[in-house]
């Protein structure tokens, strides 16, 4: 699907699939459940992924993520709920009639066969005659920069040399949908880096469909068009990243994803777009720029995520959103600087603060007394 | 710490002599070239001509080959299913008793293996007229008996450490299940099979004690046969003869040790 250039408004076909209203999911998780024994890995999840998407389930381990990843590939079978792949439903077809491949976290080379025999495997199973697998194994090879190590071995190849090759072999039969289970987990820091890029590149190169597996909220951050946060086998939040960050809608979401300071409190005043919030850590009362629509005296949660507090010597004028404060610890990053600041309730908040000058004179520093302040589209109230 | 290895040498130096010593002495004693097996008469290898020329242990010896060779291929075979139900059925009814079963034969004295099995196969013939009498076909069924246990124990070892994940890999990739199995599973068992199956048959070539029980007139194994003729005198022949036995099934044992070993390197990425 190309987006029509050169028109400066904004059609439907350029919003991104997900926010048609119209549009229809290539993937359909319905209300999906999948029991062991006593257990509930999945909890009645529903959800939708479109096409050219690469969904990042994010949760912890125990979250139910990655059996909801091997119920789409069908090495599980779901206990109720239907799955439904580009029209069909998949609930109950087997791994091997999927139109489904799945890059695995210990990327499952097998031992016996040279790289070039290990990405042949999908497209022999097809039936497909000699010269078109040596073709189609040779552009994959070369699409990942591995074609001069073909008749290598997987146990003499390094860690992000065998990572390429899963990704060859799962990618070489043409999936409709590809299913990534923590693809870079076992990749150092910066191949990871270098990685997320490659494995973007590639989704957009082929136009299929990602469905990535991952704990690491960062790594779902940079390479995500939508992420959906999962705890205890229940899709929390599904929002696009940006959105995700800013606008978490539950305290676990909030603190999964990214630092965040959270303040528990009660709403005094509650308008349609306006809303106070009274918190006993606080000495102000907290005003935030949206309403809430919630009964009075609820008890709210205030999350101000770290680096959109102001911090200063110099007591702030607004009458609202400020703290006092002393500065219990300080971590300088190089880019920025975390500050932990210890309110009178004993509170601690996290404040980071950029280094935009090389060396400002004034440093603060431990047990400097400081005023915290922040705006009222900073903070995010969660009722959950 | 000088101290310590010195005993640790001194106690493997004790071992060795402990394990192996009767061994060399039979060795040097088969190339005797006396007629009495404890006086030294010089180096000769007249012994082995005239094993080869003893027509009563080379057909033994030619019925203890054929019989190895059949029940380590059959307790490969029915071993390997029994390895892959223990490790891959998740519990099932009688699964205990199973795996109780397959590892009895390694700790059930032999008499009471040759005894029962005896008492089997003469039922058998009584109820449905097979096995006709005992001869080689009881003593393959008998040592299948026992082999199997030892390769089922092996292949299922080897089962439990393969990553399941490499199968889930095949399917995904388009591989029904025989071809998971013929393309994937076998090749990553076969050296835990292969070495199951030298296993079984040096432990047939060996076998007296089941044997003796379950075989009948004619059907002489070659451990029978030797222990039937040293009961008569020790003669210079059965150095020479015993010599060879060690030299099969130390290269068997030693074929199966570097299978394995080659296997455990291979695995590791």
């Amino acid at each position: 699907m190309s987006v029509s250039s050169g028109s400066p408004i904004i059609t439907p076909q350029t919003l991104p699939t997900w926010r048609q209203k119209e549009a229809e999911p290539f993937v359909r998780i319905e209300q999906i459940n999948k029991q062991f024994g006593d257990f509930t890995a999945v909890n009645d999840v529903s959800l939708d992924i479109y096409k050219n998407e690469l969904f990042c389930l994010l949760g912890g381990s125990g979250s139910g993520k990655s059996t909801l990843l091997r119920m789409l590939a069908g090495f599980e079978s779901p206990t109720s709920g239907r799955i439904i792949i580009d029209g069909v439903d998949m609930s109950h077809v087997p791994p091997w009639e999927r139109p489904v491949n799945m890059m695995f976290q210990s990327y499952a080379l097998f031992p016996h066969l040279s790289v070039e025999a290990n990405v042949a495997f999908g497209l022999k199973r097809e039936g497909l005659p000699n010269h078109e697998v040596k073709k189609r194994v040779a552009e994959m090879l070369d699409m990942v920069q591995l074609g001069h190590l073909a008749r290598r071995k997987p146990h003499m190849l390094s860690g992000g040399q065998r990572q390429r090759v899963a990704l060859a072999r799962s990618l070489v039969k043409q999936p409709k949908l590809l299913l990534l289970d923590e693809p870079l987990g076992a990749l150092d820091k910066k191949l990871r880096e270098e990685t997320q890029f490659e494995l973007m590149r590639i989704q957009d190169e082929l136009g299929i469909t990602f469905v990535v597996v991952t704990h690491d909220q960062e790594e779902a951050m940079t390479l995500a068009t939508r992420i959906g946060v999962m705890n205890n086998g229940v899709i929390v939040q599904t929002a696009e990243p940006h959105e995700m960050y800013e606008y978490p809608t539950n305290r676990f979401v909030a603190e999964f994803i990214g630092n965040v300071n959270l303040f528990d409190g009660t709403v005094v005043t509650d308008e349609r777009d306006s809303a106070t919030i009274h918190c006993a850590d606080i000495d102000s009362l907290i005003y935030v720029d949206h309403g809430i629509s919630c009964a009075p005296n609820q008890n709210v949660s205030v999350a101000i995520r770290p680096e959109k507090i102001r911090i200063s010597r110099e007591a702030p004028t607004e009458v609202n959103n400020h703290v006092s404060g002393i500065i219990s610890e300080v971590a300088y990053m190089g880019s920025q600087s975390i500050f932990k600041v210890r309110l009178s309730s004993s509170k601690e908040v996290r404040v980071t603060q950029p280094n935009a000058q090389r060396d400002s004179g004034d440093r603060l520093t431990w047990d400097d007394k400081v005023h915290l302040s922040w705006d009222a589209d900073s903070s995010v109230v969660l009722t959950s | 710490m000088k101290q310590h290895s010195l005993a640790l040498k001194l106690s493997a130096g004790f071992g060795f002599v402990f394990l192996y010593a009767p061994i060399i002495a039979l060795i040097v004693y088969s190339f005797n070239e006396s007629k009495l097996v404890t006086v030294w008469g010089g180096w000769s290898l007249k012994w082995y001509a005239e094993l080869f020329r003893n027509d009563q242990i080379m057909s033994a010896a030619w019925v203890s080959l054929k019989i190895a060779f059949i029940s380590a291929t059959l307790a490969a075979v029915l071993g390997t299913l029994a390895g892959f139900v223990l490790s891959r059925m998740r519990r099932f009814r009688g699964k205990t008793i199973m795996a109780g079963w397959v590892t009895a034969p390694l700790v059930m004295p032999e008499v009471i293996t040759g005894l029962s099995l005896l008492l089997l196969f003469v039922a058998m013939e009584n109820m449905f007229g097979w096995p006709a009498g005992r001869g080689t076909t009881t003593i393959v069924i008998a040592h299948t008996t026992f082999c199997l246990a030892y390769v089922a124990v092996v292949v299922q070892s080897r089962l439990a450490s393969m990553d399941e994940t490499l199968e889930e890999a095949a399917m995904d990739l388009g591989a029904k299940p025989v071809s998971l199995f013929f393309l994937i599973t076998l090749p990553m068992i076969s050296p835990a099979i292969l070495s199951g199956w030298l296993l079984s048959f040096t432990l047939s070539l060996d076998d007296l004690v089941i044997a003796s029980f379950v075989s009948g007139p004619g059907n002489s194994t070659l451990p029978m046969v030797i222990f039937s003729k040293v009961r008569l005198g020790v003669t210079p022949e059965i150095n020479a003869l015993a010599t060879l036995m060690i030299l099969i099934v130390s290269i068997a044992v030693i074929a199966a040790i570097v299978i394995m070993r080659r296997q455990n390197r291979f695995q590791k990425p």
